[in-house]
């Protein structure tokens, strides 16, 4: 926590992880924009995802998962707004329901001896062997967060992995009627 | 196509039907072909400056005195790295500008080119938006959109960075009203926004006992218009009025109503006023550090209301209880209109009460210096400039440090706009180019810039530029030797050693003002001031008057950092106790 004697004097809500769905115009140096904003402005960035949702409008998603206090993460937002390629920033732990999804490749060095724990485990997980040329073992595994956390540690526990993740990508649940 | 232009072109002619008479710039390599065609015009002026930094500086000034977007022409690489300084200015001060720089053409972009830079990616974080034009096409709207965003919601730089190909390249030219911009590019506050806020707003402020308008730079950005409205609203609540740095001249500090400046070197009155109100009424002002002082203490037990046309002002770090988002004409507008149709007023009991606290502070008369002996005391240079020139239209720049605070002090603003001063980024060497672009705006008009000794050597060469286009600028140097700002906390905070703040060397102004066939002028006692700005006023040509003050002189009052409203220091006897001092020596 910073003590300076400017540092906000009011109550200060706890940290908290919170998940940011950015929808910008897709031209060049609009993430730069976003993501220099938080490294400026000394905000915090756990993950980030950006892709195209939209083709014939140019707009893609960014989805940041950070963690701050609720006003840091206000702040956040309006800051957000100020760059003009955004055109809305949600925060989806404040919209109330949201799912949210991640995919992780996992690399897992494979024996004799751990070969029928890992595939039980894989299989306990529902995740799937990728096929490739070197018919090496790589599985992928999608869903929350949590659910690819406990798979990773519980497969690390069995023999050594490599990992990549995407990070989260998140939606709002509520109920929206077509018209709007 | 037979319609087709080059884009170099295109940029003139955007130029030209976005209104703009005049550009700062410095030629180069990747913008000729727009200076060729500058060449082959007569309908937009460019003004030579010496520096590419004295160019952005100088559009601020022009900007800021005239309400008016100021466009800079800098060339690639170094001439763009030149305008980072005066980018990051405007962003901090909410200037309009919009600059143009060339760029190495696109088969280039990436290889390490001559005069190759990422200006982009480096301008990004200092600008309201940036652009690298590929397509010549597009030169146009973008173009129009940019001088869109420069102006709209809060002001800002937006640069445009142009690849010599595409200056060359055919492409058609759009005019302004074909230009579609997305509404979400801009900052649009809806014309009905936040009524019920006003309403409480308005209620809020005709039950306070204790209230205090607290006036920013944003009034005056929000035009002359916004300025006239806050006045007549202040005079219908009956309420002291302050204002930060950036918005003196809103109220004429000879209104009735006016405390004068707040914060760091604010007046005691306005500062005790801030600290004890009951309702606070903050208009186009952002709660900066130079004003609170520290958070924790800062005007503990009032209701506050924040207008600001940028939401992200809004709790960033004061928390206030009726926030309003919009342009400060339009709120203020409205705030009237409710006022008038509830028949509000104020308990006049507890308005009495109120101005007569405030009255007893006044007697405190924080401003009370010295003034004994032959030597100039800085103070009193600037009190006789001001009753020099309160008769003429006048318009006072400053550099940054103690004698931009004296100038704050002692120098007494009627309107806005007049006053144009590094607020947020304190950029020494601001002022004088600042003074050139003023100049430009007003060729009637006297044009000061107070500056320090150190201050005016950052953007000295631009005295080439004043003679040059025979701008009557005067540079009126309270001449102490040393960087009296870095001195002054040296000598509060840090055991009186000077560490490099003594510019030795200090060449003599009065034969440099004359190496650039200008007028050097100098006063080294009380006696010789009033004759020397007399002399300074009257002469139609660029001035340096050299005024030797005294060299210790302390700007007070002063709120040391770290310390509340209510700690002020008056004088230097006055030592802050060593708690706070060790706690507020590690902030800026």
């Amino acid at each position: 926590m910073n003590k300076s004697v400017y540092a906000s004097p009011d109550h200060v809500s706890e940290t908290k992880r919170h998940i940011l769905t950015v929808l910008v115009d897709n031209e060049p140096g609009v993430l730069a924009r976003v993501i220099g904003m938080f490294s400026g402005r000394g905000y915090n960035i756990d993950s980030l995802n950006v892709a195209e949702v939209s083709n014939d409008e140019n707009i893609s998603r960014i989805t940041i998962v950070t963690h701050g206090t609720s006003e840091v993460v206000s702040q956040i937002e309006k800051q957000l707004l100020r760059i003009v390629p955004v055109h809305s920033v949600t925060n989806l732990d404040q919209e109330g329901s949201s799912v949210e999804a991640e995919v992780a490749l996992v690399y897992i060095y494979i024996s004799d001896t751990n070969k029928k724990k890992v595939y039980q485990l894989c299989d306990l997980y529902r995740a799937r062997k990728i096929e490739n040329e070197n018919n090496t073992t790589i599985f992928e595994i999608a869903g929350a967060s949590e659910r690819v956390n406990r798979f990773i540690k519980e497969i690390n526990e069995i023999t050594k992995i490599e990992i990549v993740r995407s990070g989260p990508v998140a939606i709002s649940s509520i109920q929206k009627n077509e018209e709007e | 196509m037979n319609n087709e232009i080059t884009g170099a072109e295109i940029v003139l002619k955007s130029l030209a039907e976005q209104g703009v008479e005049v550009v700062f710039g410095y030629p180069g390599g990747a913008v000729l072909p727009i200076y060729d065609t500058l060449f082959k015009q007569n309908s937009i002026k460019h003004v030579l400056v010496r520096q590419e930094g004295g160019a952005i500086h100088a559009a601020e000034g022009y900007a800021r005195s005239t309400g008016k977007t100021g466009v800079v022409l800098v060339t690639s690489g170094p001439g763009a790295t030149n305008v980072v300084t005066g980018l990051t200015d405007a962003m901090m001060d909410s200037v309009p500008i919009v600059c143009i720089t060339g760029q190495v053409p696109q088969h280039l972009i990436g290889s390490d080119a001559f005069q190759e830079c990422d200006t982009t990616g480096i301008t990004r974080p200092c600008t309201k938006h940036n652009y690298l034009v590929k397509d010549v096409n597009k030169l146009s709207s973008v173009f129009h959109e940019a001088f869109t965003i420069a102006q709209n919601g809060r002001p800002g730089p937006v640069l445009i960075d142009i690849p010599k190909d595409v200056q060359f390249a055919s492409g058609t030219y759009e005019e302004k009203n074909k230009i579609i911009i997305p509404s979400h590019r801009l900052f649009e506050p809806s014309p009905d926004f936040e009524k019920n806020k006003i309403d409480e707003a308005v209620e809020l402020i005709s039950k306070a006992k204790k209230p205090i308008f607290y006036i920013g730079g944003g009034c005056i950005n929000s035009g002359p218009k916004a300025s006239k409205l806050v006045r007549e609203f202040i005079d219908m609540v009956g309420s002291p009025v302050t204002m930060t740095l950036m918005g003196l001249g809103v109220v004429g500090s000879s209104d009735k109503n006016s405390l004068g400046m707040l914060g760091m070197h604010g007046m005691y009155e306005a500062n005790m006023a801030m600290h004890e109100c009951d309702v606070m009424i903050n208009i186009g002002a952002r709660f900066d550090d130079r004003v609170t002082g520290r958070l924790d203490a800062f005007s503990p037990n009032s209701k506050k209301i924040h207008i600001d046309i940028d939401e992200s002002n809004i709790n960033k770090t004061i928390n206030v209880d009726v926030p309003i988002i919009g342009d400060v004409k339009a709120v203020v507008e409205k705030m009237i209109t409710v006022w008038k149709d509830k028949k509000y007023k104020i308990d006049s009991e507890s308005l009495t009460l109120w101005w007569d606290k405030i009255n007893k502070w006044k007697e405190i008369d924080c401003l009370n210096y010295n003034n004994e002996g032959k030597q100039i005391k800085p103070q009193y240079a600037v009190q006789r400039l001001y009753e020099l020139t309160k008769n003429t239209k006048t318009f006072v720049t400053t550099e940054v440090g103690q004698h931009q605070m004296w100038a704050a002090q002692f120098y007494k603003f009627e309107e806005p706009n007049r006053w144009l001063t590094s607020g947020g980024l304190g950029t020494m060497g601001y002022g004088f180019p600042a003074a050139i672009g003023a100049q430009v705006g007003h060729p009637d008009a006297l044009v000061v810039d107070i500056a320090g000794d150190a201050s005016i050597l950052m953007n000295i060469q631009e005295m080439s530029t004043a003679v040059q286009y025979r701008l009557p600028v005067k540079i009126f140097i309270l001449n102490n030797e040393y960087m009296g700002m870095v001195r002054q906390w040296q000598e509060l905070l840090h055991g009186g050693r000077y560490s490099e703040s003594y510019t030795d060397s200090l060449p003599d102004f009065v034969k440099l003002a004359e190496s650039y066939k200008a007028v050097g002028l100098r006063a080294k006692t009380t006696d010789e001031l009033d004759n020397v700005i007399t002399q300074m006023i009257e002469t139609n040509d660029t001035v340096i008057a050299d005024i030797w003050v005294t060299k210790e002189e302390n700007c007070f009052p002063m709120i040391q950092s770290g310390s509340a409203h209510n700690e002020m220091m008056l004088s230097k006897d006055q030592k802050q106790d060593k708690k706070s001092a060790e706690k507020g020596k590690i902030l800026v």
